[in-house]
C-alpha cells in the first residue's frame, strides 16, 4: 500500500488531494485577487473574479487612507497597536515561561507541582470567566483602554502555555546535568544561562511562534478592553466592516484583511514546522 | 535537596543571608507563577460570586441565589444559543474529524509534494478567526459571493443563501470552522498514522490483507486515543467560539446563530447585566467541564493502567 506506482487509484488520490487543496486555497486567492480590484469592479460583478485593472492603490488606501469611525488613518495605527502588544507580551511571557518551566521541571521546589497544576488550568478556563475581573482590575490600576493593559493580560495568560511548553521540553534534560552543576556551585540563574538556555532554542522558537500567533489573532480582549484608537487590528477590522457597511469598499477591505493576516502568515511560512509542533504540543497537554 | 546541597557546599554561612542572596531566584520563580495561579483562581471565584449578586451596570454585593441563572436559562437568547451550540458543536466536530482523517490517510499514501499539501491544509490555523469570518462572510453573502458568481455565469436559479437564511445560517459557521481547523485534526491523525508499528502492517500484508482491510482492522483502531483528543480540543473551541461568529454572522440573521460566548458578551457589555452575564459565563464553564472532566478521568485511568 505504500509503493510508488501509477495505478489509476493513485491518479484518483492526486486528483482528490488537489481538489481539496484548491478548496483550502480558494478563500485566500479570492481575497488576494479582490485586494487588487477596484471597489466599482467588485460592486458590478461579485467578490470572485480576476482583476480587470490592477488596483494597487487599494493597499495604500487600506494602509493609511480609509476611515474607521472619525479617524482616517487606515489600518496602520491598529497594526502598530497589535505589534506593540504582541511583541512585548510574546517576549516577556516566553522568558518568564522558560524560567518557570525550568524551575518546575529541573530545579524543583516545595509546592511546585501544585502551583504548576493550577497554572496549567489556564489552558482550559474560558476567557469569559476572566472578562469582568480583568475589567475591574484594569480600571483600578489605570490600564483600561491602554496597550500596556493588553500586554499585562496576554503575559499573565500566556504563562500557562509558555510554562507548559518549556516544562514539557525541560523534563527530558537529564537531572544529573543539573545536579553536577549545582555541586560545582552554580546557582539557579547560572545554570539557566549556561546549561538550559543553550539547549532551548527549539522550544523557544515553538513558544514564540505560538504566542505571537495567538496574541496577534486575539480578538475578545482587544475589543473588550480597548476602544477607538487603542484597538488591535483584529478589533479594528470588525469596526471597519461595520463602519463601511453602507457603502462597501470591498477592494480596500480585502487589502486591509491581507495586511492584517500577513504577519502570522509570514511566520507560518517561515516556521511552519515549529508552528505545527506547538499545535500538537498544545493539544496533547 | 536544594538546601542540602547549598549547606553542604557552603558550611558555616548563616541561613538568613542565604535567603537574601537567593531572593532574586525566589522572586523569578514564584512571582510569575503566583500571579498566574492567583489570577486563575481568584478571577474564577470572582466571576462565580458576581453571578450570585444582583449586579447590573456595576458589581454590587448582595445575594440573589440562582435568580441570574434561571433568568439566563429562561431567556430565548440563551436557549437558541444552547441549541446552536449542540448542533454546531456536533456537526463541526464530526465533520472536521472526518475531513482530517481523510486528509491524513490521503497524505499517508507517500504522495509527491506532501509537505506543500500539508502546509496548505494547515495555513488557515495561522490566520485569525476575525479574518476567516470576514472572508467567509463575503463568499457566502448571496449578493456578492458564490451565489452572485454562479448567477453571473448564467445559472440564475441557483440559490446558496445560507448566510441570510435563519434555518441554515448556523451551517455557514460550521463551514468556516471546518475550513479553519480541520488541518489540526489532520496533523494529529497523520502523526498517529506514522507512528503505527511498521512490523504489524508488514505482518498483515504477509497474511494477504489488502490496503483497505489493513486500514480498517490494523491502523484505524490505534487512532482512537488521538480521536478523543481531537474531539475534546475541537469541542473546547466550539464551546467558546466567539470571534468567528462575531465576524461571520454576528449572531444573525436576528438571533439565529447566537452562541453562548456571544450571549455572555451581550449581557455583560451591551445590556449591562453583569450578574446575568457572569451566570452565563459560569454556565459556559459548566458545559466545558462536562466535556473536560470525563476526558481528564479517562486520561488518568489510561495512565494508571498503562503505567
Amino acid at each position: 500500500m505504500r509503493d510508488r506506482t501509477f495505478a489509476p487509484s493513485r491518479i484518483l488520490i492526486y486528483l482528490v488531494v488537489s481538489l481539496i487543496a484548491a478548496a483550502y486555497l480558494a478563500p485566500l486567492a479570492v481575497v488576494v485577487l479582490n485586494s487588487l480590484r477596484t471597489n466599482e469592479e467588485i460592486a458590478q460583478a461579485s467578490m470572485i473574479g480576476w482583476p480587470k485593472q490592477w488596483a494597487w492603490s487599494n493597499y495604500a488606501a487600506a494602509w493609511s487612507g480609509f476611515c474607521v469611525a472619525e479617524t482616517c488613518a487606515g489600518i496602520r495605527p491598529y497594526m502598530l497597536n497589535s505589534a506593540l502588544v504582541t511583541i512585548p507580551a510574546t517576549i516577556i511571557s516566553t522568558m518568564l515561561g522558560a524560567i518557570a518551566g525550568y524551575a518546575v521541571s529541573l530545579w524543583r521546589f516545595r509546592g511546585d507541582s501544585w502551583i504548576y497544576g493550577i497554572v496549567t488550568l489556564g489552558l482550559f478556563l474560558p476567557q469569559q470567566m476572566r472578562l469582568l475581573p480583568w475589567t475591574i482590575v484594569l480600571r483600578d490600576i489605570g490600564l483600561i483602554n491602554t496597550l500596556a493593559g493588553l500586554v499585562l493580560i496576554h503575559t499573565i495568560q500566556g504563562l500557562s502555555f509558555t510554562t507548559l511548553f518549556c516544562r514539557n521540553y525541560y523534563v527530558a534534560i537529564p537531572h544529573e546535568l543539573i545536579r553536577a552543576a549545582r555541586i560545582d556551585g552554580a546557582g539557579f540563574f547560572r545554570i539557566f544561562w549556561r546549561i538550559i538556555l543553550p539547549l532551548s532554542s527549539p522550544i523557544l522558537i515553538v513558544t514564540v511562534i505560538w504566542q505571537f500567533t495567538h496574541i496577534w489573532n486575539e480578538f475578545l480582549y482587544g475589543v473588550t478592553f480597548t476602544t477607538g484608537q487603542q484597538q488591535p487590528v483584529t478589533a479594528a477590522l470588525i469596526a471597519l466592516s461595520a463602519a463601511i457597511a453602507d457603502i462597501p469598499q470591498h477592494g480596500v477591505q480585502s487589502a486591509a484583511v491581507i495586511i492584517a493576516a500577513l504577519p502570522t502568515l509570514l511566520i507560518y511560512l517561515l516556521g511552519g514546522r515549529y508552528f505545527v509542533r506547538g499545535l500538537t504540543a498544545g493539544a496533547v497537554k | 535537596m536544594t538546601d542540602a546541597v547549598s549547606t553542604a557546599t557552603r558550611p558555616g554561612r548563616p541561613a538568613i543571608s542565604g535567603v537574601v542572596r537567593r531572593l532574586p531566584e525566589y522572586l523569578m520563580i514564584w512571582v510569575p507563577l503566583l500571579f498566574s495561579a492567583a489570577h486563575l483562581v481568584s478571577f474564577s471565584l470572582w466571576t462565580i460570586w458576581i453571578s450570585f449578586t444582583p449586579s447590573t451596570l456595576v458589581p454590587v454585593s448582595g445575594w440573589v441565589g440562582l435568580r441570574n441563572y434561571t433568568a439566563v436559562m429562561a431567556s430565548r437568547n440563551w436557549q437558541i444559543a444552547f441549541d446552536n451550540l449542540l448542533l454546531f458543536g456536533s456537526a463541526f466536530v464530526l465533520l472536521s474529524l472526518v475531513t482530517g482523517l481523510v486528509l491524513a490517510i490521503l497524505l499517508d499514501q507517500r504522495i509527491r509534494g506532501e509537505n506543500v499539501l500539508r502546509s496548505i491544509f494547515l495555513y488557515p490555523l495561522a490566520v485569525s478567526f476575525v479574518v476567516t469570518g470576514t472572508v467567509w462572510s463575503w463568499l457566502l453573502n448571496p449578493g456578492i459571493g458564490i451565489q452572485k458568481l454562479v448567477h453571473d455565469l448564467g445559472w440564475t436559479s441557483f440559490r446558496f443563501d445560507w448566510l441570510v437564511n435563519r434555518d441554515m445560517a448556523i451551517w455557514t459557521i460550521v463551514i468556516a470552522a471546518i475550513w479553519q481547523s480541520s488541518g489540526f485534526a489532520m496533523a494529529l491523525f497523520l502523526a498517529g498514522l506514522r507512528s503505527v508499528d511498521a512490523d504489524i502492517i508488514k505482518a498483515a500484508q504477509i497474511d494477504g490483507a489488502g490496503p483497505i482491510r489493513i486500514y480498517r482492522r490494523v491502523i484505524l483502531p490505534t487512532l482512537w486515543p488521538i480521536t478523543i483528543t481531537v474531539v475534546v480540543v475541537q469541542l473546547q473551541f466550539a464551546i467558546s467560539a466567539f470571534d468567528l461568529v462575531r465576524a461571520l454572522t454576528n449572531g444573525g440573521p436576528g438571533i439565529a446563530t447566537q452562541l453562548p460566548a456571544l450571549v455572555v458578551y451581550d449581557l455583560m457589555f451591551q445590556r449591562g447585566l453583569l450578574g446575568r452575564g457572569a451566570a452565563a459565563a459560569v454556565l459556559m464553564l459548566l458545559i466545558l467541564l462536562a466535556v473536560l472532566l470525563p476526558y481528564a478521568a479517562w486520561r488518568y485511568f489510561r495512565r494508571a493502567t498503562h503505567a
